[in-house]
């Protein structure tokens, strides 16, 4: 049986090490038929270099830093070197100040905060836009949530910037599904990331999963995540769009 | 056949040199990765990195907190690459 991905090519930004969520779509992607060209940022390119071959087949890898407009131009073309379209574009790109984090909410001032947002939440958008001269048949768009309906401990500003995400999308989707681009969230619980290390009061949230989740949840396994991700990319759910999808083990669903 | 002690420490100088542009001649057991060579926690996951390709080991996410000095992460590379 063909693959759920046989065909499709897909950028996945976010790969840093093999614990990132971004790893597991590249690898399930693949093993799915998809194309898979990473991207790396700054000094963490090179980390995403060496990781790239750590995948079923090594995926190429181009530098794409969200907030400067001249790689944005230029990403066609060098997606256009590896892959003649784009089916797929994973966003897992998401960055705050340590200052805008971890109990500050209160003190964290604008320019750090725009930082968060510039980065996390608009980065969706100028990412989404940069590959729509390479998305001519329609394609799915995901980007990696933590559900933000609520205020987390801790989480602060980061948290904001993801509730940014999750109405960015929506918006995203309204403008681009006359071009049969679907745009989705994925709502993961906690996964042990490097992103999740530089957040204080990780270890809180673990133990909000451990102990609600009706199915359980592993914060070392990226797979569930990923599988939800891979099946977004797949021509399985066709009309879904603007949707936040939660694969955090039901949490999202229960009370205290 | 398992690496020497100092095989891994000439191999842990060059890629610290490389990933952190640390001196070779800095890097001595007794040093620490964040205090006294300046690797800081993203130059550290590349060192890592490196030194699994190098030395063929595995060093998972939870046992590289505990790996403070030079000396530790020879250790660790060390018994990995002996059960390796």
């Amino acid at each position: 049986m063909a693959g759920l991905l046989e065909g499709k090519r897909l950028l996945v930004t976010g790969v840093l090490t093999e614990a990132s969520i971004a790893f597991g779509v590249a690898r399930l992607a693949q093993q799915e038929g998809a194309a898979v060209v990473l991207s790396g940022f700054g000094r963490g390119l090179s980390i995403t270099s060496r990781i790239a071959r750590r995948l079923p087949r090594e995926a190429p890898v181009i530098s794409l830093d969200v907030t400067d407009e001249a790689e944005l131009a230029s990403l066609p073309a060098r997606l256009g070197e590896h892959v003649d379209g784009v089916d797929g574009v994973l966003h897992a790109i998401g960055f705050a100040p340590e200052t805008a984090l971890g109990g500050k909410f209160l003190s964290t001032t604008w320019p750090d905060v725009a930082t968060a947002v510039q980065i996390s939440t608009y980065s969706l958008v100028s990412l989404s836009r940069a590959c729509l001269p390479m998305m001519d048949s329609g394609g799915s768009i995901v980007g990696l949530d933590f559900d933000a309906r609520v205020a987390w401990p801790k989480y602060d500003w980061m948290g904001v910037a993801k509730a940014g995400l999750e109405s960015c999308s929506r918006y995203l989707a309204r403008e681009l599904g006359p071009r049969g681009i679907r745009v989705n969230l994925v709502a993961a619980g906690p996964l042990r990331t490097m992103a999740a290390k530089s957040i204080p009061g990780f270890e809180d949230f673990e133990a909000v999963w451990t102990s609600r989740a009706p199915l359980g949840w592993d914060v070392t396994d990226t797979e569930p995540a990923a599988r939800t991700c891979v099946a977004l990319f797949s021509d399985w759910l066709p009309a879904t769009t603007g949707e936040l999808l939660h694969a955090d083990g039901g949490v999202h669903a229960t009370g205290g | 056949m398992p690496a020497s002690e100092s095989d891994i420490l000439q191999g842990l100088a060059e890629i610290l040199q490389e990933v952190a542009g640390v001196a070779p001649e800095q890097v001595t057991p007794e040093k620490n990765f964040i205090d006294d060579l300046d690797v800081d926690s993203l130059s550290m996951v590349e060192v890592v990195v490196a030194a699994e390709e190098k030395f063929e080991v595995r060093i998972p996410d939870d046992d590289v907190k505990n790996l403070r000095t030079v000396g530790d992460a020879v250790d660790y590379i060390k018994s990995a690459g002996v059960a390796a």
